[in-house]
């Protein structure tokens, strides 16, 4: 009984791809909740090495690390190398609140020519190009699971979520996509 | 669905993404401890309930978060404005003219 456990994500196995659109779980990335008022954000843009987003709705990205502006005074930051975010924020003295979330989401990759129609299925934003474009993410929902959207291209989507809803959100994304 | 605007997203979305969050403007009392049961019950228990404009607070809750307050018409359901929590309460003129 020398067994050792082995961690599994909350969407091991689970892949969908049909006629214009793929469901991929994401690999598993480093997580940051980043509170933080107006006078503390140069010095966070610093360490982080982005220039955190003071628009509603905007991101900015650069090598794999991204920082979703979701608040007036809140970011999601996203490292899918998995770098230890909340030590680069540690090393700043101004005022902020920084909380590893890692484990508490996990990711969706909605693509394909679909996209759009599959996550309108549980989303009640008007994702079009005009009102939702590459670069745009927002905290919404999906059905009756909150996430956050990210629109990473054209045709390509990241759905974060909370990963005890992972189950649920991915099923309601299978059947959306199933349905041509 | 009915849109409604979010002045710290700076636009229309969804009311799923919202959460009504009482009447607005309802200023805490300084001298909560002093004040006569009365006095607190008309703090804390009684509000207006108009039929007409009504200002309430509202929270962005699956979108920034934010409170802010809005005015809205109890009879059409209708969203005359919306805006930040902290500013002062609107002068609707003609807009609020059946309160
Ligand atoms: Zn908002």
């Amino acid at each position: 009984m020398a067994e050792t456990a082995r961690r599994m994500s909350a969407l091991e196995g689970r892949a969908y791809e049909g006629s214009g659109i793929a469901l991929t779980p994401t690999a598993p990335a480093s997580r940051l909740s980043l509170r933080a008022p107006e006078a503390s954000l140069s010095a966070l843009s610093k360490a982080l090495g982005l220039t955190l987003p003071r628009k509603p709705k905007t991101t900015a990205a650069d090598g794999g690390r991204a920082a979703l502006w979701l608040g007036p005074d809140e970011w999601l930051i996203i490292d899918e190398k998995g770098a230890d975010l909340a030590a680069l924020c540690a090393k700043v003295s101004a005022l902020h609140s920084a909380v590893d979330i890692s484990h508490r989401n996990t990711a969706v990759l909605v693509a394909g020519a679909r996209a759009e129609d599959v996550l309108g299925a549980g989303c009640p934003q008007d994702l079009s190009p005009a009102r939702f474009p590459v670069g745009a993410a927002s905290r919404t929902v999906f059905g009756k699971a909150e996430i956050v959207l990210w629109r990473t291209g054209e045709e390509a989507f990241r759905i974060e979520c909370w990963r005890s809803f992972s189950d649920y959100v991915f099923s309601l994304l299978e059947k959306a996509a199933r349905e041509a | 669905m009915l849109l409604i605007h979010c002045p710290y997203c700076e636009e229309e979305r969804p009311e799923l993404e919202f959460r009504h969050a009482g009447e607005a403007h309802i200023a805490r009392p300084e001298n909560i401890a002093e004040i006569s049961d009365e006095a607190f019950q008309r703090y804390f228990f009684i509000r207006a309930n108009p039929k007409g404009v009504t200002f309430e607070r509202w929270r962005h809750i699956h979108g920034c978060g934010r409170f802010f307050n809005a005015a809205r018409d109890t009879v059409s359901d209708r969203f005359l404005m919306t805006y930040k929590a902290g500013e002062p309460k609107p002068d609707l003129g003609e807009a609020g003219g059946n309160q």
